[in-house]
């Protein structure tokens, strides 16, 4: 396939989505594929890395070169796909409970190495898989079947934490704003490093609180204003704001540099002979 | 006289007792005399007693034994922790000048040479080079040509200038002439030398090097004794065959990491031990029912928990026969040595890619800590091969494809290995998953497609048995009744065991296991034995076991788990107790 005629559907899989009707999940995909298309990538060059839960089912509805791993670990796997072969395009994509509690080590040091990927993360602020627990981002007073008076914990607040471990490029979407959640999945796949954005994803069957009306009410986007993602203060303003929440691009260092090229990790792997290198002898001569 | 030495340097932990140690035993290898070491050491990075041991002669030597000759004894505490391997014909060089040795009197008939390192040291240009005095000292007292340990010295200490290593031998020196003048010494050591050329390694250094060998590209790992050492070997030297070593934040991390890069096609890799195996078991699952190939090598320690991270066991056998959850096919390899990481490293790779599974490499502390001397030969890379296995391009992949093109990676075959595809591949585009999945590797609960993908992953294990040769290596004689088994770094104490066993009229034959899943049958061996043997570094004899329940046989057991490697002279008398024989000379006291 080349990129020239690629569409988005072509990154659809025959397989119906057995999400729950309204789910957030439908329209967050829509636009990891968009941007996968308008990128001009093909599904034979993009590697798509799932976690485990309703989000980590996207593996399995979109066609690409996929794995859909153990909850919690699909950011090494996705470092392990691009550091082997730097030509694939790597999308990794996972729960809140997924990224941020059984994942959240995972995700502090993806941030802090930048291999060049994108890492969605559908945030639902609630367990669907496992039906309803609470998340670490959901509020302190959400009522669960494991929290039924609340859950006592501050939520984590994905974003600040990127920033403390210096992410390049942090961004926050909606998914039912289809095309603004493009927008901005695009962009993170244009980030040269690791592109973070966190999606607004509602569960409409555990989730009664953060709902598609809750954020389509209170949702500020930095579009809108004359906010520079380049300013680190500013974002950090932005990030730490305890009264609003944000969508849009929030931060981008554009010099910054991927771990991946750092590391001269430049060369498919793939690609190795069929008997050691001629210098092979040079390894035992060492040891004279 | 003694063609078979045994010398030690010891002291506290911080002292460079390893340099010392490494720095004489690539002399003695570059001096063309084999070469065994091994190490004493605690888990601490300074204080705490430390000692490097070198075993040397002109014949190859493959294990430690009992007997110490020459002690390089930098506190007196080194002297106390060898006691029962000193005799009376050994020689301590010790420096009578340090406070913690003033009163320092050598035991028995021992002779104590007393040589004053750090002030000798001082006049070559600094105290720091104590330890070389005590080199070019032991140089005199063995016979050996103090000109080796000056090659030596120059590769130790060549990057840091040329006046550093002018003064390192001339500290040597200084410690030579003093013991020719101060000594009228005739010693029963005469370390001859030869024209052999030796390479001298240890068996993580073995493993990585095999790793590259077979053209693995991606290693990431966390630090952990004994594991750590392949790290750093690959660490620097992949690179120049267009590697990559990444430090994980952890071994969760470690091995999806692994994984990921694998599945992107790269021969990858990760290394680890015991505590980290635990950590890695729920990915070893998916990557065995994704089919993904992947080389795991274990370095053992002692266990269970943190155990003991700086000694020898062969403790973890259960858990790579049967960690995850779930059943899973895999292969497990245990190298019996040195060179065998190398060997059986190059192996795994083949195997994962043949049979698209995880491959488990067992090696243990004991072979990581020892370096030993081979030729150079014996890692000839031209012996080794590629082969990956049942990979698809453009023009192969249609056999693979579904009525509506879709690539199968998970197809049914009958020796249960399906095509691979990697990334890039056009029209190849697919899924894997941990979850039970179709032929297209997608989500199922069908209960016959279930089946069919258990049957299916569990026939490569039948295809392996099939077309591997499995068989143990024999040695010892092979029309003895008595039948000792054994797997991974017991060999070398078995092969020497069998000459002392020679001598008091004893003889065994051995079987050395490498494939320990899929392992052979030696049901007909055991039938054919009178007696049989298990050896292994462990408590409760989890490989005899297994092949109890191989063999629906009992097996007599062998086990040694405190902490340190059989040696042979050890081993020797063990196995003629569990054979019934008892010594003359023990009857009579
Ligand atoms: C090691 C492990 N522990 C627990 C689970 C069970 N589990 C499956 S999904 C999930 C939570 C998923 O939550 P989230 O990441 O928020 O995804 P959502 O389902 O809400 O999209 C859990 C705990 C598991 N699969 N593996
Ligand atoms: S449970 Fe919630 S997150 Fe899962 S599919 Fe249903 S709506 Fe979506």
């Amino acid at each position: 396939m080349s990129s020239d005629n690629v569409r988005f559907v072509d990154f659809k899989s025959d397989k119906q989505p057995t999400w729950c009707p309204g789910c957030g999940d439908f329209g967050t995909m829509n636009g990891m594929m968009k941007a996968l298309a308008q990128t001009g990538n093909t599904p034979d060059d993009t590697f798509v890395v799932a976690g485990i839960g309703c989000s980590g089912k996207i593996g399995t509805y979109m066609h690409s070169y996929a794995l859909h791993g153990v909850h919690g670990r699909a950011l090494p796997v996705g470092t392990g796909v691009k550091m082997a072969n730097p030509d694939l395009e790597v999308m990794v994509a996972g729960g809140d409970g997924d990224g941020y509690s059984i994942g959240a080590g995972h995700f502090v040091h993806a941030v802090r190495r930048n291999v060049d990927m994108t890492y969605v993360v559908m945030d639902n602020r609630i367990y669907g898989l496992t039906k309803g627990q609470f998340s670490p981002t959901s509020r302190e007073d959400f009522e669960t079947s494991t929290s039924p008076d609340g859950t006592h914990q501050q939520p984590i607040n994905p974003l600040a934490l990127a920033m403390a471990a210096g992410g390049s490029f942090i961004a926050q979407s909606f998914s039912s704003d289809a095309q603004r959640h493009a927008e901005i999945v695009q962009k993170a796949v244009e980030h040269d490093g690791f592109g973070f954005v966190n999606v607004f994803s509602p569960c409409v069957t555990f989730n009664d609180v953060d709902t598609y009306d809750y954020f389509r009410d209170s949702l500020v986007d930095v579009g809108d204003s004359d906010h520079d993602p380049t300013d680190y203060d500013a974002a950090k303003e932005k990030i730490l704001d305890r009264e609003t929440e944000y969508q849009g691009v929030l931060y981008q260092d554009e010099s910054s540099t991927p771990y991946n090229e750092l590391e001269g990790a430049t060369e498919n792997m793939a690609d190795i002979e069929e008997s050691p290198p001629e210098e092979a002898m040079d390894l035992v001569r060492e040891f004279y | 006289m003694t063609e078979d030495l045994n010398w030690a340097v010891g002291g506290e932990a911080g002292d460079g007792i390893d340099s010392t140690g490494k720095i004489f035993a690539q002399a003695l290898s570059r001096a063309g005399r084999h070469v065994f070491t091994s190490k004493d050491f605690a888990s601490r990075i300074r204080g705490g007693y430390t000692a490097y041991k070198v075993r040397t002669s002109v014949d190859r030597v493959e294990s430690v034994v009992d007997r110490l000759d020459i002690l390089i004894a930098l506190t007196e505490r080194t002297v106390e922790e060898n006691m029962d391997e000193l005799h009376d014909d050994s020689i301590i060089i010790f420096d009578g000048e340090r406070s913690m040795m003033s009163d320092f009197e050598a035991p028995g008939e021992m002779f104590g040479l007393d040589v004053p390192l750090k002030r000798l040291a001082e006049d070559a240009g600094g105290a720091i080079m104590r330890n070389i005095v005590a080199l070019g000292a032991a140089c005199e007292v063995s016979e050996f040509p103090i000109e080796n340990l000056d090659e030596s010295l120059e590769k130790r200490f060549g990057n840091k200038g040329e006046s550093i290593v002018a003064n390192n031998k001339e500290a040597a020196r200084l410690g030579q002439e003093y013991v020719q003048e101060e000594y009228d010494l005739s010693t029963p050591y005469e370390l001859e030398t030869t024209d052999n050329d030796y390479v001298l390694l240890n068996g993580d250094e073995a493993i990585g090097m095999g790793a590259i060998a077979a053209g693995c590209r991606f290693y990431a790992g966390y630090p952990i004794t004994p594991a750590t050492d392949v790290m750093t070997y690959l660490k620097g030297r992949i690179e120049r065959f267009g590697g990559n070593v990444v430090q994980a934040e952890d071994e969760l991390s470690a091995i999806n990491m692994a994984l990921g890069a694998a599945r992107a096609g790269a021969r990858s890799m990760t290394a680890t031990s015991g505590p980290g195996i635990d950590l890695m078991a729920e990915t070893f699952g998916l990557i065995a029912t994704s089919e993904t190939p992947l080389v795991i090598a274990d370095v053992m320690r002692s266990g269970p928990s943190t155990g003991m991270p700086t000694k020898q066991e062969q403790g973890d056998l259960n858990m790579a026969l049967y960690g995850g959850h779930g059943e899973i096919p895999r292969f497990v390899l245990a190298p019996s040595s040195v060179s065998e990481c190398f060997w059986k490293t190059v192996e795994a790779f083949n195997l994962a890619e043949q049979y698209q599974t995880p491959v488990y490499v067992l090696s243990d502390l004991a072979m990581a800590v020892t370096e030993q001397t081979f030729p150079p030969e014996v890692f000839d890379m031209d012996d080794v091969e590629i082969d990956r296995g049942k990979v698809v391009d453009e023009d192969s992949i249609e056999e693979w494809q579904d009525e509506s093109g879709h690539f199968k990676p998970h197809a049914i075959t009958d020796d249960g290995v399906s095509p691979r595809a990697f990334p890039g591949t056009e029209e190849g585009a697919h899924m894997s998953t941990g979850l039970e999945h179709d032929e297209l590797g997608r989500r199922t609960e069908s209960t016959d497609m279930r089946i069919e993908q258990v049957d299916k992953r569990n026939r490569k294990v039948e295809t392996a048995r099939e077309q591997e040769d499995l068989s143990p290596r024999e040695f010892g004689n092979e029309d003895s009744d008595n039948l000792v088994v054994s797997w991974g770094s017991n060999e070398g104490a078995l092969r020497e065991a069998i000459d002392l066993l020679e001598e008091d009229d004893v003889d065994i034959r051995v079987l050395s296991v490498p494939y320990l899943f899929p392992r052979p049958d030696l049901t007909e061996e055991f039938e054919r034995a009178e007696d049989v043997v298990v050896v292994e570094c462990n408590a409760t004899g989890q490989f005899a076991d297994v092949l109890e329940h191989d063999t629906l046989q009992r097996v007599q057991r062998v086990n040694k788990y405190n902490g340190v490697r059989f040696k042979a002279d050890e081993l020797a008398g063990e196995l003629k107790e569990a054979l019934g024989i008892v010594d003359e000379a023990e009857v009579q006291a």
